[in-house]
């Protein structure tokens, strides 16, 4: 199913959450809509999800215009960042409820149930409380709860969220052999420009209630189309009108007409490689990712004067994005 | 929502409308000429007077009680903090009626509260009595303990902490009972009833007169009495309620 | 230490005085004969039917109250709309009314002279001095129960659940009856509890309202009343028992219902 999102406007009281965003999610994809707290990336979820109403615009499923249906109708699966877990019932009658609503005779949610528990791997906890289940767990339930009725499309806002960096790791992979396995159009919210790119065939950025650009991660982290987009995905050294990636920085001992002088402040050393920590007589810093075979050629001691030049550099025109 | 709103009519609304049309559909002269008849304003300031002595009673005491339940440990303490939800569950007869024989003219300790206020004071005290306790139980069992430690090694005493540190955070509670308690005890009927006697202009309350002037028919009479207790719970609730939020913002 | 032994001291006897004295008094002085006197005089027909009519009281006014406590709960933590607080005062009203007023206010509209009681009577349908009155009368005094004790709770529980059913194809009924209320069910008890505590208890209202006329529109509290009245202590105190003892199930349960919905 693709996702069609025309020209949509929210506000909240004073706040706008949405400015005339409009956005394709193409069928089968995995889409991430990526940007800060407060970009509006959550409110259009839910606009999707059917659990907010847009002041103005279209929202459409497979080419038929949704915007006026109940969650209930758009055939939408939806995980949150708390779980919304329904404690009061077991594992095995959460994930089976979209089913029971429809009234599928027993033996058939049975099946469908032990399948999802084995998809998400929680097999053998059916009969579990959600309260006597990790957190990973019972986002994993949540998960199998939303894909039981085999929904068109599937939206989760912030599942990850909550969880501690070890288990979001694990469940970021599960969710991506998830999405290879079901084919489903998913639309993932995220304010972690890691998991996006670790997840995602295509990202949207969002800022201020705009989307910035849109793109496989490839895409946006070489051909950021604003400045805004190149920062959020990864250091960024200001020279001059230019911003370069820490990698692009290249280091040489002596000048030629290019190259600008710095001093090395610190350097770390990882195993595959060194960052360097400049600083240029202006005060300004610089940072330098260093290949391990380049650190070598180099040797740099603290306090080495050293010449710096951009292998790659963008430039962003002013009024270009922050 | 339609529903409910049309419930709500039917079983508050109208009625109430219908006791304020009674009490002034008169006008303000026949309102204020029943109001003023000295057997009405004997029942309302007796009202007054027991309600606000057993309400001061109960806050003071319900304060020491949740203390004594939350912060001392003996046996039996179990038992009575269930024992303090009777007075919510127990019909008000029956509380009147074991009160009567307890402390009237036949009962075993040879104390006659009969006929007096301080009996219809012992019934109001007996009704309200959960509602100060209950309000300060939850906010002192979920007191900071590290502020007392504090005070302590400051220097002050027990008694000085009690006072100073835990008092103070105490009092938005206590005033939220004590309003309770007065808009309760305003209208308590069935545990007075009994104990009083309700002789007029000694111990009839307004409640009591107000039953009275049915039974006598005259509604006019006993709906501007209601009209002016009524009036006179909302008031102390909401003036409770202020002074409470009031304190609690100033407190901090 | 001195000071807290003090203390308790003052403490239990207050409370030996203004509250278990009278308690253990009531059951102590109906069965100061056996409890031979007290069986015969719970089970006079006069008795067995007040009673009956408690019972009868309680079964209509507590499911009425319920559902319309469940339903305006819903209405006031759903969203805001004008209104919203005097809706949440008035249903909150009957607690600061008094019953005798309660009763009077009643017999105002449904009495001989009152506004809809000639309509009434005339249509065959007699509300004062008969059972519907009584049963009208202690829905007022009952109302606001079930919501009070609901309304924290719901907004406790927040809304993502009954989201996430919406997302999962449940429609506003199936989401309030398979999600909303068994994640409420404590609070509902409870609140359910305290209502049929005070649909017993219930005196001032009903006196007003009733006629108080025995064996047909005697609530047992009327009958309590009207037992002591008659100079009939033992018969009074009989009745009391068992309504005291009614109140403290009542009791046990609340707490239990407590314990259960606190873990």
């Amino acid at each position: 199913m693709t996702i069609t999102v025309s020209d949509i406007n929210k506000r909240f009281r004073e706040h706008v959450a949405l400015d005339n965003v409009s956005l394709e999610v193409p069928r089968g994809s995995l889409t991430a809509l990526l940007g800060p707290s407060g970009s509006g990336k959550s409110t259009l979820l839910r606009i999707i999800a059917g659990l907010e109403v847009p002041d103005s615009g279209e929202v459409c499923i497979d080419g038929v215009d949704v915007t006026s249906w109940r969650p209930q109708r758009r055939g939408i699966g939806f995980v949150f960042q708390h779980y919304a877990a329904f404690k009061h019932m077991t594992v095995r009658n959460n994930i089976g409820f979209a089913l029971s609503i429809r009234r599928r005779p027993k033996a058939e949610i049975r099946a469908r149930v032990d399948e999802l528990l084995c998809l998400v791997r929680l097999e053998g906890l059916g009969d579990r409380y959600p309260s006597q289940l990790s957190g990973g767990q019972r986002q994993r339930m949540a998960l199998a709860r939303a894909l039981a009725a085999e929904p068109a499309v599937l939206l989760l806002d912030e599942p990850f969220g909550a969880l501690d960096a070890r288990v979001r790791a694990e469940l970021r992979r599960s969710l991506r052999e998830l999405h290879e396995q079901t084919e489903v159009t998913t639309v993932l919210v995220t304010h972690d420009q890691e998991e996006a790119m670790d997840v995602a065939d295509r990202i949207a950025v969002m800022d201020h209630a705009q989307i910035r650009q849109v793109g496989p991660p490839k895409e946006l982290y070489d051909e950021p189309s604003t400045s805004f987009v190149m920062e959020f995905f990864g250091a960024v050294n200001r020279l001059g009108d230019a911003l370069v990636r820490p990698h692009d920085l290249k280091l040489q001992r002596t000048p030629n007409g290019m190259t600008q002088a710095a001093s090395v402040r610190r350097l770390v050393h990882f195993g595959f490689g060194v960052r360097a920590e400049l600083v240029q007589e202006t005060g300004a810093t610089l940072t330098a990712q260093l290949g391990a075979d380049e650190a070598d050629q180099l040797d740099l001691v603290v306090g080495d004067r050293v010449f710096v030049a951009a292998r790659r550099e963008r430039v962003f025109l002013e009024g270009e994005g922050i | 929502m339609g529903i409910a709103a049309g419930y709500l009519s039917l079983v508050v609304l109208i009625p109430l409308a219908a006791l304020a049309w009674q009490a002034l559909g008169g006008g303000w002269g026949v309102f204020w000429a029943q109001v003023t008849t000295p057997e009405a304003v004997a029942a309302l300031r007796l009202t007054v007077e027991v309600t606000t002595v057993a309400v001061l009673i109960n806050g003071v005491m319900g304060t020491l009680i949740a203390w004594v339940l939350v912060r001392d440990r003996f046996p039996g303490r179990a038992l009575i903090d269930v024992l303090l939800d009777l007075p919510f569950a127990l019909p008000t007869i029956v509380a009147g009626l074991t009160l009567l024989s307890l402390y009237g003219a036949d009962g075993p300790f040879g104390v006659n509260v009969a006929y007096t206020d301080t009996g219809i004071t012992l019934a109001l005290i007996f009704v309200t009595l959960p509602f100060s306790v209950r309000a300060v139980q939850p906010v002192l069992e979920a007191l900071d303990r590290d502020m007392e430690d504090a005070a302590a090694s400051l220097g002050a005493g027990q008694f000085t902490i009690a006072r100073r540190i835990v008092l103070p955070n105490l009092i938005p509670a206590i005033l939220s009972g004590i309003g309770l308690a007065f808009s309760r005890a305003l209208g308590e009927f069935g545990a007075v009833v009994l104990i009083a006697g309700n002789l007029p202009f000694k111990t009839e309350t307004a409640p009591v007169y107000i039953f009275g002037q049915i039974e006598n028919d005259n509604p006019q009479g006993a709906a501007a009495v209601a009209v002016v207790l009524l009036v006179g719970s909302l008031v102390l609730l909401m003036a409770f309620g202020l002074l409470e939020s009031w304190v609690s913002r100033h407190g901090r | 230490m001195a000071a807290k032994l003090g203390l308790r001291t003052v403490v239990l006897a207050y409370l030996g005085v203004v509250l278990i004295g009278p308690l253990a008094f009531v059951f102590s002085s109906a069965f100061r004969d056996g409890v031979g006197p007290v069986w015969d005089a719970v089970s006079t027909p006069d008795a067995v039917s007040a009673l009956k009519l408690t019972l009868l009281t309680a079964a209509i006014a507590v499911p009425a109250n319920t559902v319309f406590g469940v339903l305006t709960a819903l209405v006031l933590t759903r969203r805001r709309f004008p209104g919203r607080s005097l809706l949440g005062a008035l249903v909150d009203l009957p607690l600061a009314l008094s019953p005798v007023v309660v009763g009077l206010a009643l017999v105002l509209v449904w009495g001989q002279n009152g506004w809809f009681g000639g309509w009434a009577i005339r249509h065959g349908i007699s509300v004062i001095f008969s059972v519907p009155g009584i049963v009208l009368a202690t829905i007022v005094v009952s109302l606001p129960f079930v919501t009070r004790e609901l309304v924290p709770v719901l907004r406790e529980l927040g809304v993502e659940q009954q989201e996430a059913a919406a997302t999962l194809g449940a429609n506003g009924f199936q989401t309030v009856w398979r999600i909303t209320l068994p994640a409420v069910r404590h609070g509902l008890a409870y609140g359910v509890v305290l209502t049929t505590a005070r649909v017993i208890g219930e005196y001032g209202a009903v006196a007003v309202v009733s006629g108080d006329i025995a064996g047909q529109s005697q609530t047992m509290t009327l009958y309590v009343q009207d037992r002591f009245q008659a100079f009939d202590l033992v018969g009074a105190y009989s009745a009391a028992v068992v309504l005291a003892l009614i109140s403290v199930a009542t009791v046990a349960v609340l707490r239990l219902v407590n314990r259960r919905g606190n873990p």
